[in-house]
């Protein structure tokens, strides 16, 4: 496959594995932490771990989108689905099966009688409201700064059209936010039980943002930023990007995913987020619990197509089952490992906790592709 | 004796009718729909016969029977490379003749929904009808029922299989050993990406073809070259991954893969990138996987290359001891991971 394949060469592998393990001192520790799901499934999928020498270990972070959203957010989503038969909540995959209250998810709900729909995109969403005139249709939209502009453009579209019977719950929260609160979280600053040396940054997440807002980190933390692509080769290449970095006491963004990001980023896409979207004063992100400034809301001149006014429905904040470690994993404190419940009570089929759901999370790539390195295997 | 004219006012509309509650209320109207659908494409003596049931010869002595049953729902009903029809005659011939078995005999049953129309309930049976033939393996016996408007999704088919298994052979998923290779007959994920390139809201242009097939006539060939095959399965539905995941858990071993030695198409390959699926876990519909001990290895590929549904036939990896039944795979990119169950479902209704 032309223009990926050259990105998973398992020859060019080895070579930059020999070249990180020549680079990496011998006499240290690095502990580096991949904020995107992305760059946690491509770890997992493809084994890089593997490739890395023992004294360089990846922490995963809270860039799932699906692993952060609060149960919360998903009852709000299935209260009104279960309450108001002519509504159609449609919503993107993994949010599914999130675990929610009184043992629901979307899932379950559905089977309940909830008419509560895949998508493939948010114009999948407007494009049912369109063909579904007799029926509110609500899209439950979720994501960082990569979906937030195709959900602005239904938004926007659906007023050009004069649609009346289409409204989002608006889930979108912001990446740069996130970082700064594990990075002021007491386990990173205070305690330093966290150690952590520098940050890959996301992949299309910065397409949309730029390398611009992350210089703040690299400067006021003093934490080296390297920006990557999704694919293998691109995490190796930065992951000795970042080792260079701590070797030589620098501290900055540097950007290995040229081929698709900017300092400025997708200057468009933000002019459209901003048109539609405000600021949240406040969300509360699982694991991180309430973040300021983290995630956007429909502004007023919109609101008509907020199903959060539409309908009334109000956020209620509900615990994380007792024995879940989702938080302390989000924040990079707890490996799955460490977690009491992890592939015993939660499992991806019936996940407990919401790293557990997606592949993007950081249990559910362990389970799914790592489990086996828990248990040494006997060979044949 | 002349024959009895059949009381029916007029042949059935097969241009521009649709199925209504009265083709399944065993009355006129039903035995007409039998009679100019069913029993015209399937024509055999034991149809013919009319009865509730079809009473067959025993097999050879010493041989026994297998038996099998699978249900089709697959949304669209109509897909590049083929259909619901033939893919309910390949999928039932398929699960008799994995287990080493001559299959002999269809059974099929059909819940038609009310309005579906009958150009198509004709396209599908015909279809199925050639499948039929073209295996050698006749639909002796049927059933049809009629549901509601809403109630189905235009129609479902479920067929059953008979097949005489020859004595001596053992052929199962508990049969892997530790030391035994793992062999496809080609290349994986085609059924379940030309499925997915249908679907109204997927919809991509694509020249990927469902690898829907019959596969007793390679299974033969592949057992007369090498008669000690200890495992064979088709992986459909949850793809390669689930099946070899099956067969770990039933032989009570560890499987170990090579990702660059598996056999996917470039425009699966592609598809499954964009849409973000991993063809371990797609669907197929004409492909086997075969487990041998490491002697016979080198004879079954050749066999399996020797016919047209086999010429892409590879080893793709071993059987090993593991306590925790695990398959696992060394990526193209050089690391470890593990090919686990497939959690939820990837796809839904393929087959």
């Amino acid at each position: 496959m032309k223009y990926v394949d050259e990105f998973r060469d398992g020859g060019l592998a080895r070579q930059l594995a020999a070249a990180i393990r020549r680079e990496a001192d011998a006499g240290r520790d690095y502990a580096f932490m991949e904020f995107c799901g992305g760059h946690t499934h491509a770890i997992s999928r493809y084994g890089v771990t593997d490739l890395l020498p023992p004294n360089v270990r990846m922490i995963h972070g809270p860039g799932c989108p699906v692993c952060v959203l609060p149960i919360g957010r998903i009852d709000m989503a299935i209260g009104l689905a279960l309450a108001r038969p002519e509504v159609i909540v449609c919503t993107y995959g993994d949010c599914l099966r999130v675990p929610a209250s009184e043992g629901l998810s979307m899932l379950k709900a559905k089977a309940r009688g909830a008419d509560i729909r895949m998508v493939y995109s948010a114009g999948d969403a407007l494009a049912l409201a369109q063909a579904s005139p007799e029926r509110e249709v609500v899209f439950f939209a979720i994501g960082f700064e990569t979906t937030t502009p195709p959900t602005a453009l239904v938004i926007r579209q659906a007023e050009a059209l004069g649609l009346t019977n289409f409204s989002v719950i608006c889930n979108h929260v912001l990446t740069p936010s996130a970082i700064v609160t594990i990075l002021e979280s007491p386990e990173v600053r205070d305690i330093g039980s966290v150690p952590l040396d520098g940050f890959i940054g996301p992949a299309h997440v910065s397409t949309i943002i730029g390398s611009r807002p992350y210089a703040f980190f690299a400067e006021e933390y003093r934490k080296p930023v390297v920006i990557a692509g999704f694919e293998p080769l691109d995490v190796m290449q930065a992951i000795r990007m970042l080792i260079r970095q701590v070797n030589d006491g620098r501290a900055e963004v540097e950007n290995e995913f040229t081929r698709a990001v900017t300092a400025d980023g997708n200057l468009k896409a933000q002019a459209l987020v901003s048109e539609v979207f405000e600021l949240r004063r406040s969300f509360e992100w699982r694991g991180l619990r309430e973040v300021p400034y983290s995630a956007l809301r429909i502004r007023e001149r919109f609101a008509a197509f907020d199903a959060e006014a539409k309908f009334d429905i109000a956020y209620r904040s509900v615990a994380d089952n007792k024995a879940c470690e989702c938080g302390a994993i989000l924040r990079g404190v707890k490996k799955p490992t460490d977690c009491r419940i992890f592939g015993t009570v939660c499992t991806p089929e019936n996940p407990m906790g919401s790293c557990m759901v997606s592949s993007e999370g950081a249990c559910a790539a362990h389970y799914n592709y790592g489990r086996f390195r828990d248990i040494p295997v006997v060979a044949a | 004796m002349g024959e009895v004219k059949k009381g029916y006012v007029r042949p059935l509309d097969l241009k521009q009718g649709r199925v209504d509650m009265g083709h399944g209320a065993g009355g006129r109207a039903m035995a007409q729909l039998i009679d100019e659908v069913f029993a015209r494409a399937f024509a055999n003596e034991w149809l013919g016969q009319g009865n509730d049931a079809a009473v067959l010869p025993s097999p050879a002595a010493g041989e026994r029977l297998v038996m099998a049953t699978d249900a089709h729902v697959v949304s669209p009903l109509f897909f590049p490379g083929g259909d619901i029809g033939c893919l309910s005659v390949h999928g039932t011939i398929n699960d008799v003749a994995v287990m080493g078995a001559r299959p002999l005999y269809l059974a099929a049953s059909f819940i038609l929904e009310e309005g579906f129309a009958l150009a198509d309930l004709v396209r599908i049976v015909d279809s199925m009808a050639a499948a039929a033939r073209e295996a050698g393996v006749p639909v002796v016996t049927g059933d049809t029922k009629v549901v509601e408007a809403g109630k189905g999704d235009g129609v479902f088919i479920s067929t059953t299989g008979v097949g005489a298994l020859p004595a001596g052979r053992d052929i199962g998923g508990a049969n892997a050993r530790a030391g035994d290779v793992v062999i496809v007959s080609g290349s994986i994920g085609d059924h379940g990406t030309a499925i997915l390139s249908q679907r109204e809201s997927l919809a991509f242009d694509t020249e990927i073809v469902s690898d829907t097939a019959a596969l007793h006539g390679l299974i033969a060939d592949l057992l007369e070259a090498v008669p000690g095959i200890r495992v064979m399965r088709d992986p459909t539905r949850g793809g390669l991954a689930t099946t070899l995941n099956e067969i770990a858990v039933q032989s009570g071993v560890g499987i170990s893969l090579e990702e660059a030695a598996i056999p996917v198409h470039p425009q699966v390959e592609a598809a499954c990138e964009f849409l973000g699926l991993d063809p371990l876990y797609v669907a197929n519909e004409g492909k086997l996987v075969v487990i041998c001990a490491a002697d016979d290895a080198d004879a079954a590929v050749s066999a399996l290359r020797a016919h047209p549904l086999g010429t892409e036939a590879a080893r793709i990896g071993e059987v090993i001891a593991d306590p925790n039944h695990f398959v696992q795979i060394r990526t193209g990119f050089g690391g470890r991971r593990m090919v686990d169950w497939l959690s939820g479902e990837q796809l839904p209704r393929i087959c």
